[in-house]
């Protein structure tokens, strides 16, 4: 009997280190779905707690890994946008169909792909962004930039490699035509050149109902922007003397100070438009 | 400071070292840096071999409870726990020097080759041991052999940046208090 103290305390380290790998094994091994459960209670709260502070910390030092993600995930919704499906009334005849999960892709319009901002001019009179991103190089002149927000930013005018120049709605050249929401008359948009985030709205008659915080929307005509993507709010309205249009002044849905990411539309009957109307132009000439 | 204090202050700030940071740094899938074991092995010669273990498992099993994957830490600290005795002993330079010293440092083992050779070795069974019971459920022989050897130099690495960082001013104690 005293053989086996002697022994005990002869090996007493021993045994407490095989004990502990034992027990850390049995851990190990009987670690489960049911003891996460039960383990992670006690053990959570503290861990969390820990974790949770550290985090708000962390936080910070993502956001820009957050905002990026977040714009993936803005260019994944964009593109479920319904306004961006040309699709056929469902009242108008009722079609039972074996539908295919993508069965509306061939209806879409719209692409959105995202582009970054890398350069910025709000002061000149001809304004420009320039913008770069992974999807740039596929770009075209005459495709529309959209900011985060879904507000109309400019017009793509010149693609090289992987950077592709953006006249900005703030460039004395830009036409565009605008709609107003609630009577539906379309207008020409314009800038002065003046104050940045002023935008004008011409030939809108004076008949047409409209009032100050009215918005403005895009008419869809052109194919470079779907119908109905915000381009600003009606902050003055003033009535044309020589004519009987109103001069409608805006404010721009986008701001142009501080944009750092947009995207680019990608329109499927861009190009069937643009040909379209140069065929009309050169027939009447 | 106290010991006690002390000891406890370190051991708090290596754990959130390494969850905080060290396991958030991805070098490689071939490497994972690991310091947080180096409280275990900066604790006092005095301590019993018992006491260290217990110390040891439940600062492993501290560090695992933040993985939910309880049990695999705490047995490689364990198992540097029990064997970093044997390991002090054979390093010493001259009989009663673990008496005359705190705990381990460069000063403490003779010199920067054997407090290396030292931390090296309980280094590397940690790591094998950690890796082992991993790559026992989840992987090959060849993965687990080359991870702990890199993962091995990148701890020396960080052991001997920790040591020239924070310098710990060892006392020599006499031993005729």
């Amino acid at each position: 009997m005293s053989n086996i103290f002697l022994f005990i305390r002869r090996y007493a380290n021993l045994l407490i280190f095989l004990f502990l790998q034992v027990l850390s094994f049995y851990f190990i091994v009987s670690y489960s779905k049911y003891h996460e459960a039960a383990f992670g209670n006690t053990a959570n709260k503290f861990t969390g707690l820990i974790n949770k502070q550290v985090n708000r910390v962390e936080y910070y030092f993502q956001l820009k890994k957050t905002n990026d993600s977040l714009l993936k995930a803005n260019e994944v919704l964009y593109n479920k946008l319904r306004s961006n499906y040309n699709i056929n009334d469902s009242l108008d005849k009722m079609v039972i169909d074996t539908m295919r999960i993508d069965s509306v892709l061939r209806y879409k319009k719209f692409n959105y792909l995202n582009a970054k901002v890398i350069a910025n001019s709000i002061a000149a009179q001809s304004n420009f962004i320039v913008i770069t991103g992974t999807n740039v190089h596929t770009f075209k002149k005459g495709m529309g930039i959209i900011g985060i927000n879904n507000d109309v930013v400019g017009v793509i005018t010149e693609v090289n490699g992987d950077y592709a120049a953006v006249m900005s709605l703030l460039h004395k050249d830009s036409k565009l035509s605008g709609k107003l929401l609630k009577s539906g008359e379309t207008g020409t948009l314009s800038w002065d050149g003046k104050k940045p985030n002023i935008l004008t709205l011409n030939n809108i008659p004076k008949s047409a109902k409209i009032s100050i915080g009215d918005t403005i929307i895009t008419s869809g005509f052109s194919a470079i922007f779907p119908k109905g993507i915000m381009i600003g709010r009606i902050t003055d309205i003033k009535p044309e003397t020589t004519n009987n249009n109103y001069r409608i002044t805006l404010k721009s849905a986008a701001n142009f100070y501080n944009l750092e990411y947009v995207y680019a539309i990608e329109s499927a009957d861009a190009d069937a438009v643009k040909t379209i109307l140069d065929k009309a132009k050169a027939s009447v000439n | 400071m106290s010991i006690l204090v002390k000891n406890i202050l370190r051991a708090v700030l290596f754990l959130f070292v390494q969850i905080f940071i060290l396991d958030k740094i991805h070098l490689h899938q071939m490497v994972t840096p690991y310091l947080y074991f180096l409280f275990i092995l900066w604790l006092p010669f005095k301590m019993q071999r018992t006491w260290l273990m217990i110390i040891a498992f439940i600062y492993g099993f501290i560090l695992d409870s933040f993985w939910h994957n309880p049990g695999f830490h705490a047995a490689a600290c364990v198992l540097i726990a029990y064997v970093r005795p044997f390991l002090v002993n054979i390093f010493i330079p001259q009989e009663g020097a673990d008496a005359n010293f705190e705990e381990p440092s460069i000063k403490s083992m003779g010199g920067l080759l054997p407090y290396i050779i030292f931390m090296g070795i309980l280094s590397f069974l940690h790591n094998a041991w950690l890796f082992l019971l991993e790559a026992w459920q989840f992987g090959n022989i060849w993965y687990f052999l080359v991870k702990t050897v890199l993962s091995t130099v990148i701890s020396l690495l960080l052991i001997i940046i920790t040591e020239l960082i924070f310098v710990r001013k060892q006392k020599f104690r006499t031993n005729t208090v």
